[in-house]
């Protein structure tokens, strides 16, 4: 695991938040999620060791919180919201357009190792449903069309990151 | 009778052009003098303040913010630890998501406030891991308002120091939870604790002394500093003091925010003036109140209330004063102020199949109740919709949901159940009928689950 020199201040830094070093483990967790997409077993034995924890410590807030991922998913995260408020202004028909587009089950990696839509619980903005996240930015009032949109900025390579 | 007009207290300068979120913007607009004001003076005076003012917490369960207060073991020599609960995560909630990215400062400053006056020295801010954007604001935020002295060392020269971090969450909704978020904070699993002994005021965050409130609520404690507790109450009615956001979402014309007195506004003219009524061609059946584990309330539905004198009233559903006690009096709550609509193109069945899908993803897994409560809740209303409802269905939910309810540590246990409770009590007809309605529903219906 090759941690870039940024991620490594950034998580001495986060360390020092908090007066029980255990605090830091979801903090940490997320920086090296940022930096390398996941988080492989490797990382739960550093993220142990560095704050003087059992591996199954850092192993059972891995999988308690949907948020990480053991596994490597693709660079482009589509996370369509599946809760009701979405649901009632057609956030199943927004997240089957995606998976038409791209051609991948849910969870699934497209094979160019590019896309993974996820289909996610509550994104906290039922008032301008049916929303998405790509990557870090909200996508909101997405229509099936506004889907099949961004789904060719996605291919194209030319969808804003903010 | 038409809507009153918003008083906007809160969501004073959302959405408004050019007010931007950073921290000159924020002075401009009078921001942090109600801080310099406030370290002037002794805190348990602001204590007081904020005890008069009557304000209950905006999260969910309306528990009255100076009484939780009161509550913090002031004696243990512990250091007391302030959390702001950004965790907003129950569905049909979003209010607290405007604050946050577009008037950060304003939290910021309640949150000094509040840490003031109960000699907090550090304070933190768990945000939902699906608001990164938000996050990133809130810690140049307090970047800003430290290089101005308004938070670390030594505030405004007064002695006093408090620091503030951002926390991000991962995902999990019981993180909402106030216990489960402090074992969340601790970097742990976000298991609930048991109360008692684990009561936040007394055995909290690394077992000290501990307040958690929410993001709405803290704003409102700058009002409430400003303006005076007394003044405040005069907000709102009694018991229901100060201004809500309401959050609608769903079948709606106009869905989104809006800043009220609390119980002002009737469920009829929030729906039909403010937000417009229903889509064109279709009408009003159903809606769930304050997020969605609130009982649900059915269009055309009365109420039969006590009055004070032993007497009593009807009410019909749209006359319901958007406060606390009347709706907790029809049954329901007014929780965190996010009303979903659902209109005639709904089926009921298929709803709560959404909504039981949700609370069965979110349980913790630690009581066996909400646990398998909300996975066969899931499963059976999950099954009906896909082929296979049996008339003995709605028989069987109920047996589940009412075994779920006080049997569990948290409300998560109610929060699940609810649902279902309301859903079969308010609309039983089209569960027992579902398995011949399946059959007639239009293929093209639209996917709830």
């Amino acid at each position: 695991m090759n941690l870039k020199p940024e991620t490594l201040l950034r998580i001495d830094e986060a360390i020092t938040h908090y007066p029980v070093k255990r605090s830091a483990t979801l903090p940490l967790l997320h920086l090296i999620q940022e930096d390398i997409g996941h988080i492989p077993d490797e990382a739960i034995e550093w993220v142990a060791a560095k704050l003087e924890l059992q591996p199954i410590n850092v192993y059972e807030v891995v999988t308690f919180y949907p948020m990480f991922k053991r596994k490597p998913i693709g660079r482009r995260h589509i996370k369509v919201c599946r809760t009701l408020s979405c649901a009632l202004m057609g956030g199943y028909k927004v997240c089957d357009t995606f998976k038409k587009e791209f051609g991948v089950e849910l969870d699934e990696v497209t094979p160019d190792g590019g896309t993974t839509i996820e289909f996610v619980e509550c994104l906290a903005s039922c008032g301008t449903a049916p929303v998405v996240m790509i990557d870090d930015d909200l996508h909101e009032n997405v229509t099936p069309e506004k889907a099949r949109e961004l789904a060719a900025q996605i291919k194209a390579g030319t969808a804003v990151r903010k | 009778m038409s809507a009153p007009q918003q008083r906007r207290i809160i969501f004073q300068h959302i959405d408004e052009p050019g007010y931007t979120p950073d921290i000159d913007c924020y002075l401009r607009h009078g921001g942090y003098e109600i801080l310099r004001r406030a370290v002037t003076r002794p805190p348990g005076e602001l204590r007081d303040e904020v005890k008069q003012s009557g304000l209950r917490g905006r999260g969910g369960a309306g528990f009255p913010a100076g009484v939780k207060w009161s509550l913090v073991d002031r004696k243990s020599g512990k250091p007391i630890y302030l959390i702001v609960n950004a965790d907003e995560s129950e569905p049909g909630t979003f209010k607290d998501r405007y604050i946050i990215h577009q008037d950060p400062h304003q939290l910021i400053e309640g949150t000094m406030i509040s840490c003031f006056a109960n000699d907090v020295k550090q304070a933190y801010i768990y945000i939902r891991g699906e608001m990164p954007h938000g996050a990133r604001l809130l810690e140049r935020a307090i970047a800003e308002a430290r290089a101005k002295n308004f938070v670390g060392p030594n505030i405004l020269g007064t002695g006093y120091s408090c620091e503030i971090y951002v926390h991000r969450g991962a995902g999990a909704y019981i993180c909402g939870e106030e216990t489960g978020l402090i074992e969340s904070l601790e970097g742990k699993r976000a298991n609930p604790r048991i109360k008692p002994p684990y009561f936040p005021a007394v055995l909290g965050l690394y077992q000290c002394p501990t307040i958690v409130n929410n993001v709405e609520t803290l704003c409102h404690v700058r009002h409430i500093i400003d303006m005076g507790g007394v003044e405040y109450a005069k907000i709102g009615t009694p018991n229901n003091t100060g201004t809500r956001i309401f959050g609608v979402s769903g079948h709606v014309q106009r869905p989104g925010t809006y800043e009220y007195e609390c119980g002002k506004i009737t469920l009829g003219q929030l729906l039909y003036d403010v937000c417009g009524g229903p889509l064109p061609g279709r009408k009003l059946k159903a809606v769930i109140p304050g997020g969605s584990s609130a009982k649900v309330l059915r269009f055309g539905e009365k109420f039969t209330l006590k009055n004070k004198d032993g007497s009593t009233r009807e009410l019909a559903m749209e006359d319901i004063p958007l406060d606390f006690d009347t709706l907790a009096a029809c049954g329901t709550m007014g929780g965190s102020g996010g009303l979903i609509v659902m209109d005639d193109s709904v089926n009921m069945v298929e709803a709560l199949a959404n909504i039981n899908a949700f609370y069965s993803h979110e349980s913790c897994g630690q009581c066996t109740p909400c646990r398998e409560g909300s996975l066969w809740m899931k499963k059976i209303t999950s099954r009906m919709v896909h082929g296979n409802a049996r008339r003995e269905d709605a028989a069987l939910l109920k047996g589940v949901a009412d075994q779920i309810p006080g049997r569990t540590i948290c409300a998560m246990g109610e929060g699940c159940s609810w649902p279902t409770q309301s859903f079969l009590a308010k609309f039983g007809e089209e569960f027992e009928a579902y398995h011949e309605t399946k059959k007639n529903r239009p293929a093209d219906a639209l996917p709830l689950i």
